[in-house]
């Protein structure tokens, strides 16, 4: 198999007695969407917030394109080329949604200390911004400050910035939470297209997008992966089976 | 034309006219009363900067005033003693070596300031400039050299190539031509890349960071591009009082400049010019009816926090336009 674009190794992180990542490694492959399921409560949010860079693990390794990224803050890994959305959304809400992927665009281009050419009339921004709010759908409210988004609206406005970035690899954490069977069933066709541009770590609670986009899945329980594979080894997984899905089903 | 466009060009007009038509009437002092106006609505421009776009509560920027104020002392002291500096360097009664000189000086010590107290957020971001404020404040009213507890006076006024500025009028040109200049970079900076990223760091610093941009360095650029400007009013504020006392940089200064852009409208272009107005007028107006005018300040400024969040500006422009 190719190399791993992102490679975890042994990643540990306590709060107090907690053991919220027990010993986690994980490969997320070129061209590949990799599911991260597990109970609530069980660290996946945790693990996303550790890869991304806004809580530092205890120990362990974080290999991104082959080079060890535990030292670098959120921003450098950003740069780095690994996009993250939120489990509840994250967003600049004064902005409008198009200043929102706008800030993303001149985030990757790396000009956030330029103090006299004006955003607003930047064709250079808007363009490209525009662009991402219509690959994402959501070009006609591209003028609405991010307030005034409808939920569904911002998980949109969550993909359409990171896709903004051209990133090496993405992390979503629950992008179709909270959105009805309409909107989850659009998303996860719009994400099943995304596994090309870049590899996804994916979160998901919505087992039919699961399913449906997942190469391989993880399965998280107690801070621990207790099975890794694809959808018919987890689904098979007697011990998968115990302690998650039997639960749901 | 937007209505908060029209609100600051009338602004703008009241400001100039006034000490214009003063001056006509050979009323010196409400000329002198608008160069007030003017200057500390400068200083409040520059904190206007932190605080209103970057959303950075500084309690210390009398510092960054004082430190302005005195650089101008400092430097007209020497020049009038005919005394160097120091290594051989001759003091200056030239106002714009002396405005370079405390914008430098004013940045200088900002930058340590703030990569210090932009490690902590909130009441701890308060208290710490407040802290770095007072230590620089006590500096001065131990330091007998310059004046100690007394202050330095300037005994002339420091001189600008080709006006004389002893005289109140143009001297109020001085400061109201500087501060439209202020104005303009405060406007060119918040429609800016790096004004977008300081926005979104007060709206949202884990989304900036998400994205790869460092709220740190975008806010510590704003902190210490903040307090060149409130450093450069000092300057001329002890110009204008030829004067320069610790008072300048003690914690009410700091006080009065969060007022003033509280009164105007926080983050708003004219915001600080508002407040300036208000302040200084109430302080002249009831000042003049009793000392206890502050008490009536605090009534406005209730009433502005718990009924009209956006200020004067806020009253008379409604909400600010999303972008």
């Amino acid at each position: 198999m190719s190399e791993p674009i992102l490679e975890i190794r042994d990643l540990r992180k306590s709060f107090n007695a907690l053991k919220a990542t027990d010993g986690v490694s994980l490969d997320l492959h070129p061209g590949q969407i990799h599911a991260l399921i597990g109970p609530n409560g069980a660290g996946k949010s945790t693990l996303i917030h550790q890869i991304s860079g806004s809580l530092a693990a205890d120990s362990g390794t974080i290999r991104f394109l082959g080079q060890d990224i535990g030292g670098l803050d959120m921003a450098a890994r950003a740069r780095l080329g690994l996009a993250r959305s939120f489990q509840i959304s994250s967003l600049a809400q004064e902005f409008s949604a198009l200043r929102n992927v706008m800030l993303a665009i001149q985030a990757k281009e790396g000009s956030s200390f330029r103090f006299f050419r004006q955003v607003a009339s930047d064709r250079s921004l808007i363009d490209p911004a525009m662009a991402m709010l219509e690959r994402v759908g959501l070009a006609a409210r591209a003028k609405v400050p991010a307030a005034e988004l409808s939920h569904g609206e911002r998980r949109q406005l969550e993909i359409a910035i990171a896709l903004a970035l051209s990133p090496k690899a993405f992390l979503f954490d629950e992008p179709m939470a909270g959105m009805g069977p309409e909107g989850s069933k659009q998303l996860t066709s719009f994400l099943d297209g995304l596994r090309h541009e870049a590899p996804m770590l994916l979160v998901e609670h919505d087992m039919d997008a699961v399913f449906a986009l997942a190469d391989r899945i993880s399965v998280l329980v107690y801070g621990r992966i207790i099975a890794t594979g694809t959808v018919d080894e987890i689904r098979r997984d007697p011990d998968v089976r115990r302690a998650y899905l039997g639960e749901t089903a | 034309m937007t209505r908060e466009t029209t609100v600051n060009l009338l602004i703008t007009l009241l400001l100039l006219g006034l000490p214009l038509v003063a001056a006509g009437m050979g009323e010196p002092f409400y000329v002198t009363l608008a160069t007030r106006v003017v200057v500390l609505a400068l200083a409040a421009v520059g904190l206007n900067l932190a605080l209103g776009l970057g959303g950075l509560l500084s309690f210390g920027h009398a510092a960054f005033f004082g430190l302005g104020g005195y650089v101008a002392g400092i430097l007209a002291t020497h020049a009038f003693n005919a005394e160097p500096l120091f290594a051989g360097i001759p003091g200056t009664t030239s106002m714009p070596l002396i405005w370079l000189a405390a914008v430098v000086v004013a940045g200088l010590v900002a930058l340590p300031i703030g990569a210090i107290s932009l490690r902590t957020t909130g009441v701890y971001f308060i208290m710490i400039t407040l802290a770095f404020a007072q230590m620089i404040y006590y500096f001065a009213i131990s330091w007998p050299a310059y004046g100690g507890e007394d202050g330095l006076s300037i005994y002339v006024r420091n001189a600008f190539p080709g006006i004389n500025t002893a005289q109140p009028l143009p001297y109020f040109l001085i400061c109201f031509a500087v501060l439209m200049a202020a104005l303009l970079l405060f406007r060119l900076v918040e429609g800016s890349r790096f004004g977008s990223a300081l926005q979104a760091a007060r709206q949202n610093g884990v989304r900036l960071a998400a994205v790869g941009i460092p709220p740190f360095q975008i806010r510590l650029v704003a902190f210490t591009l903040s307090a060149m400007i409130t450093g450069l009013a000092g300057a001329l504020y002890a110009d204008l009082n030829r004067f320069v006392g610790p008072s300048m940089l003690s914690w009410h200064m700091s006080g009065e400049l969060m007022v003033l852009i509280i009164l105007g409208g926080k983050g708003r272009l004219f915001g600080p010019v508002a407040g300036a107005m208000i302040f200084v007028c109430l302080e002249y107006v009831l000042g003049g009816i009793t000392e206890r005018w502050q008490f009536f300040l605090g009534l406005i400024l209730l009433g502005i926090v718990l009924f009209a969040r956006g200020g004067l500006l806020g009253l008379l422009s409604g909400k600010p336009r999303h972008v």
